[in-house]
């Protein structure tokens, strides 16, 4: 197949209409190879329906959703798209809480998806290398044997953050990491995210401005289903229609 | 997947004493005099048979309900297929011993003027043909209704739902005349298997004794599931089916493979039942059924396993004892059992068990939070 | 087609034909019993002589008469009324009330000579008889009477009694009596070998015109020699009748599809509520609409017992109490088991099995298995015709009763202020707490209002349905269907799956049998959810994920 883009993401006057409320409106979005970008945008601007469309959780009503140039996301389903490489962490952390921090890591390696596969499977040493690594990167390697259902809620972000990780995706869409947590581990977890970003893109969506600053990349303002203004904060931050729908005051 | 990996030390005091039982019980029936008090009656014996098979089929339940979170409502059905199967070898091979006297049709279909064998009735003198039908009518069954249900993710309430209508809708089919079964009155008056008489002590005993290893061998089977990676990956569709499928897993193969094991060894259950109480009607698919097997596994504590096969023990020697004691009464006392077993025994009896000793061990520290309800 | 008015309608149009009637000869009445017809005391002076031959003729003059007496007349000797006095010759007749009178005058007579007999008849008179009754009833007072003579007429064909038709079509002005007069004359033309083709053709055309049962079997028996272009008509209209036959035989089954659908509609309207607003898996619901029966009943025995005459308004009497009863348990169950188990519906639906298992047994303990008699009050009964399919009475009230409290249920969660309660604690049950709605108490209500229409449902399902322990459980999976093919949380969506189900189950009957047409629905219904888990009238973006 022949890439219709160099782009590692490309979205194409993209809409979707639930009941006649349109939740995009002709959005096109391109994201390059080991790019971070940072969406921001007021609540119903269609951040996350526009997650939902790259994951392929909804299926456009139109529009064209290309990923590495080849594969087209709104033909494919939530696992294709995953194995394909995009990787997605929900806002509110959605970790395996009956499993310890060891089995969801071990979960989301980048390995064979089969069922059958799976019933006959044995830990090999570099499973047990990545998995080492990743609680390294993590910090949590003193967690590992812990059931995620007890870790606080920071905790939970890194752990699906390592989780992610461990899918070893191209593309990892990141929504609202800092939520909930304290200066500290937000600082820590932009600088996770600017780490990751050397070999991998980032698309992160979130609310904190100061978080948004330190992450210190382009920015995209999404308004009512399409995109309304981007370039570095400073540049958004001065857009007067920027300022009357988002900063405001 | 070494046995020890597998059978965690609950696993095996349950095998112990489910192997036990099987050489036991039988010897105690057989080998004991009567009027001993180690004697096991006659009586009893096909009685403890039957609580196997239930106990097999509560494990069968617990497999989808417990490890992979969906509520069966229709598990009866899997379990009268295959009991249907294995009624149909029963029913060829009473032969030309029936009231009419026929060599290859059975009564009911002399006395409903059938003039040949129905085609589904073919092989079912075989008995090896029976056994692969056994696991196969249930199995396809559970595959072809679990291909549709999980690919288009009809999840929650809405499959139990839907598991209940199919049985539901067998149930009546199977009490049709014209459906070849046998009508209301179902599949009975067999006479042996295998060349046995099945009311001989010794084929009683036999019975029993395969029962036991069944349920044994469906432990170990299930055991083996839920330890590999593919039962985490099960555990984590229970606990966060769309994240899972974030992560690239097809969650709707790995419901399919599981619900159509289970539905296979609810099927074995059903075939082993059937000889035991020496008939197999249309009633078995009854939407109740289906109920009352996941109220076992919630008595002895969803997702254990053994705690399944407990809660089936547990809740039907209660049924047996309560309906000789006070017949009004058992229906109140099964009721209430769901009431309160759903609101202050959320992890059944193993559950309450587990609870005990973690309280018992480390007196200052708080119990391990409890299983994360259903959905 | 023809719509035939209902019966009960017609016995309305001839009570008041009847007092017109009345009116109309009141001040004649009185001088006509003096003059009699000429012909009339001729006729009774042969039954005189007593001989059967002589009686036959007397029939047929009797049979033609305009006097209203003559059908007393013919009446009293087929009962053997019809007295004789072999001495004089004389006539009497003896009413059913034992009065005696002179047959031929009609005056009244104080005491019969002794030695009177009856008129002795045979076999030929009797059928004389039965003409002569036929061709009286044609020229009847009574429409319904004429109507009925008609009808006798066309079903035996009798050519005998073509004059009498005649004479009887030329003086009727009964609209309605008049076609069947015409269709009665058509079916003996139609045969006749004496009457003109073109005659036949257009009888065999009229008869057609029918279009039930009794123009086919009249159409198909026509005699074999009958002429080419005779037997052409009566083909066509054979093909015609049983075309229109088969399209209210459609009608017919569509008739019943609404009947099931309203009794679907009941059954599930309650937990259109329980499950479809609050989300609650309630196994017990089947066990309130059986509540609300056995209500019906003890209600209905308690009027039996102790107020008879209030028998009529036992239903009316039954109605708020099964709502209150049912309502009550409901919130019972809602504060003690199934709000410690909100966001658990699988838990929810095991809790409310266990609870259906001991309402059932419960009941069962109180009013024993078997199943209670509950009658119906007397305006529920009969039936009435729409050309040729029967709607009765009981069935009619329930499907308006289903709809009935369907809409109150629409209004009272539109219009009221629990309905507004209702829908923001399901909305957002945090912020409707927040705004100081007491979620709880609104929770039991709710639940309390969809137990309590089961309960009214049950008082309708009454009528219809075994009143035993087990009646709810036969409603309980049919609710589920219903409520999750019309989509969870849509009114709307569980009328027209009510309905939508009963039909398409009584349309699938005559090909598949009620069994297998059943068993065709239920696996259509679980393809379809496979297809649309929310069913027909889902809510679809974001309101979904909540």
């Amino acid at each position: 197949m022949e890439p219709i883009t160099q782009s590692l993401l490309y979205l194409d006057n993209v809409s979707v209409v639930f009941d006649g409320f349109r939740a995009l409106n002709a959005l096109s979005l391109t994201i390059e190879e080991a790019e971070m970008r940072a969406i921001i945008g007021p609540n119903g601007a269609g951040k996350t329906t526009m997650m939902d469309v790259i994951t392929g959780k909804t299926r456009p009503t139109k529009g064209e959703a290309m990923f590495a140039g080849v594969y087209d996301l709104t033909k494919l389903d939530e696992a294709a798209i995953a194995q394909l490489g995009i990787g997605r962490k929900f806002q509110t952390p959605t970790v395996f809480d009956m499993h310890t921090v060891e089995d969801n890591l071990l979960l989301a390696l980048k390995e064979d998806r089969r069922a059958f596969a799976n019933i006959y499977w044995r830990r090999t040493a570099r499973e047990k290398e990545r998995i080492e690594a990743l609680l390294e990167r993590i910090r949590m390697t003193d967690q590992r044997h812990r059931k995620a259902a007890e870790l606080s809620h920071g905790q939970k972000q890194w752990l699906e953050i390592g989780m992610l990780l461990a899918q070893e995706p191209r593309l990892l869409l990141v929504d609202e990491p800092a939520a909930g947590m304290t200066d500290q581990e937000t600082a820590d977890t932009a600088e996770l995210l600017r780490d990751i970003a050397k070999t991998q893109s980032v698309v992160v969506v979130e609310h904190d401005m100061q978080f948004v600053r330190d992450l210190g990349v382009k920015v995209t303002v999404l308004h009512e289903g399409s995109v309304l203004a981007e370039g570095s904060l400073d540049q958004v931050s001065s857009n007067e229609r920027v300022i009357e729908v988002y900063l405001g005051r | 997947m070494s046995g020890a990996g597998i059978i965690d030390r609950k696993g095996w005091v349950f095998i112990a004493l489910v192997l036990g039982a099987a050489v036991l019980v039988p010897a105690a029936n057989l080998m004991v005099p009567e009027g001993s008090p180690l004697h096991v009656s006659d009586y009893l014996v096909p009685l403890l048979g039957k609580y196997l098979c239930y106990a097999l089929l509560a494990v069968a339940v617990d497999l989808v309900w417990g490890y992979c979170g969906v509520l069966s409502l229709g598990h009866a059905a899997f379990f009268a297929l295959g009991g249907y199967a294995m009624g149909m070898y029963l029913m060829r091979q009473i032969g030309p011993r029936g009231v009419y006297g026929n060599p290859t049709l059975p009564d009911f279909m002399v006395f409903l003027n059938y003039k040949e064998l129905p085609w589904f009735w073919w092989g079912f003198d075989w008995f090896p043909f029976a056994l692969v039908m056994v696991l196969f009518v249930p199995g396809l069954l559970a595959f072809l209704f679990g291909w549709f249900a999980f690919r288009s993710r009809v999840t929650g309430v809405y499959l139990s739902i839907i598991t209940q209508a199919m049985t539901y809708a067998l149930m009546l089919a199977f009490f049709r005349n014209d459906m070849g079964f046998g009508g209301n009155n179902g599949l009975t008056d067999f006479k042996d298997i295998l060349g046995f008489s099945i009311s001989a002590d010794g084929t009683r005993a036999a019975l029993f004794a395969a029962s036991a290893l069944a349920l044994a061998g469906g432990y170990v089977l299930c055991r083996a599931l839920v330890t590999s990676k593919y039962g985490k990956v099960l555990v984590a569709v229970r606990d966060a089916e769309s994240r899972t499928r974030f992560m690239g897993y097809r969650v709707e193969n790995y419901k399919l493979l599981c619900w159509t094991v289970s539905a296979m060894l609810a099927g074995v259950a059903g075939a082993l039942y059937v000889p035991q109480v020496g008939i197999i009607n249309p009633g078995e698919f009854a939407p109740a059924n289906s109920i009352e097997a996941v109220i076992w596994v919630a008595v002895g504590g969803r997702g254990t396993l053994v705690g399944a096969a407990l809660g089936a023990l547990l809740v039907n020697a209660g049924k047996t004892w309560f309906t000789g004691l006070l017949p009004e009464a058992w229906l109140f006392a099964l009721g209430a059992l769901f009431v309160l077993v759903t609101l202050f025994l959320p992890r059944g009896v193993l559950g309450l068990w587990d609870t005990i000793a973690a309280r018992r061990a480390k007196p200052s520290q708080p119990a391990v939070p409890a299983a994360k309800p259903a959905e | 087609m023809r719509i035939r008015v209902s019966r009960r309608a017609l016995c309305l149009m001839v009570a008041f034909l009847a007092c017109a009637w009345a009116a109309a000869l009141g001040s004649i009445g009185a001088a006509r019993a003096q003059a009699t017809d000429p012909d009339l005391a001729a006729a009774v002076a042969r039954f005189g002589t007593d001989s059967y031959a002589e009686t036959e003729s007397g029939l047929a003059t009797l049979s033609v008469s305009s006097d209203p007496r003559a059908a007393e007349i013919v009446e009293a000797l087929k009962d053997g009324r019809l007295l004789v006095d072999p001495q004089t010759k004389a006539v009497y007749l003896r009413a059913p009330n034992g009065a005696l009178s002179d047959a031929a005058t009609g005056a009244a007579v104080a005491s019969a000579p002794s030695g009177v007999r009856a008129v002795r008849v045979n076999n030929r008179v009797r059928r004389a008889l039965d003409a002569a009754a036929g061709a009286l009833a044609l020229v009847s007072a009574d429409p319904q009477k004429r109507l009925d003579a008609a009808a006798a007429v066309f079903k035996s064909r009798d050519a005998s009694a073509l004059p009498a038709l005649d004479a009887a079509l030329a003086k009727e002005s009964d609209p309605a009596v008049k076609t069947a007069l015409a269709q009665a004359r058509a079916a003996i033309i139609v045969a006749s070998p004496s009457a003109s083709e073109p005659e036949r053709v257009s009888a065999a055309r009229l008869i057609a015109a029918r279009g039930d049962q009794e123009a086919l079997a009249v159409l198909s028996s026509l005699p074999a020699d009958s002429p080419p272009a005779v037997k052409q008509a009566a083909a066509d209209g054979i093909e015609s009748v049983k075309r229109s036959l088969a399209m209210w035989s459609v009608a017919q089954n569509v008739w019943y599809g609404l009947s099931l659908g309203s009794v679907l509609l009941l059954a599930a309207i309650g937990l259109a509520i329980t499950f479809g607003v609050m989300g609650v898996i309630n196994m017990a619901h089947g066990e309130m609409v059986m509540i609300g029966a056995y209500t019906t009943y003890v209600v209905q025995e308690i009027i039996r017992t102790s107020a008879p005459f209030l028998f009529g308004w036992s239903l009316a009497i039954a109605l708020p109490l099964a709502f209150l009863v049912t309502a009550l348990v409901g919130i019972l169950i809602e504060r003690t088991v199934i709000r410690f188990l909100y966001g658990r519906p699988l838990e929810t639906l095991l809790a409310t099995w266990g609870i259906s298992l001991i309402l059932q047994q419960a009941v069962r303990s109180v009013f024993g298995p078997t199943n209670k008699e509950v009658g119906s009050p007397s305006w529920m009964s009969g039936s009435f015709d729409i050309g040729q399919m029967a709607i009765t009475y009981n069935r009619l009230a329930i499907i308006i009763f289903a709809l009935l409290v369907f809409f109150a249920l629409l209004l009272v969660l539109r219009r009221t202020m629990l309905g507004l309660y209702v829908r923001a604690v399901t909305q957002n049950r945090r912020m409707a707490a927040a705004m100081g709605i007491r979620t709880g108490r609104i929770d039991a209500l709710t639940f309390g209002l969809g137990s309590g229409i089961a309960g009214i449902a049950g008082v309708a399902l009454s009528q219809i349905d075994n009143v035993s322990p087990n009646l709810g459980q036969g409603y309980i999976i049919d609710s589920f269907m219903v409520v999750v093919f019309g989509g969870v949380g849509n009114l709307w969506g569980t009328l027209v799956a009510a309905f939508g189900l009963g039909i398409a189950n009584k349309l699938l009957e005559p090909f598949a049998g009620a069994v297998l047409g059943k068993i065709i629905i239920l696996v259509l219904i679980i393809l379809f959810i496979q297809k649309r888990p929310r069913g027909l009238f889902a809510l679809k973006g974001r309101a979904v994920e909540a």
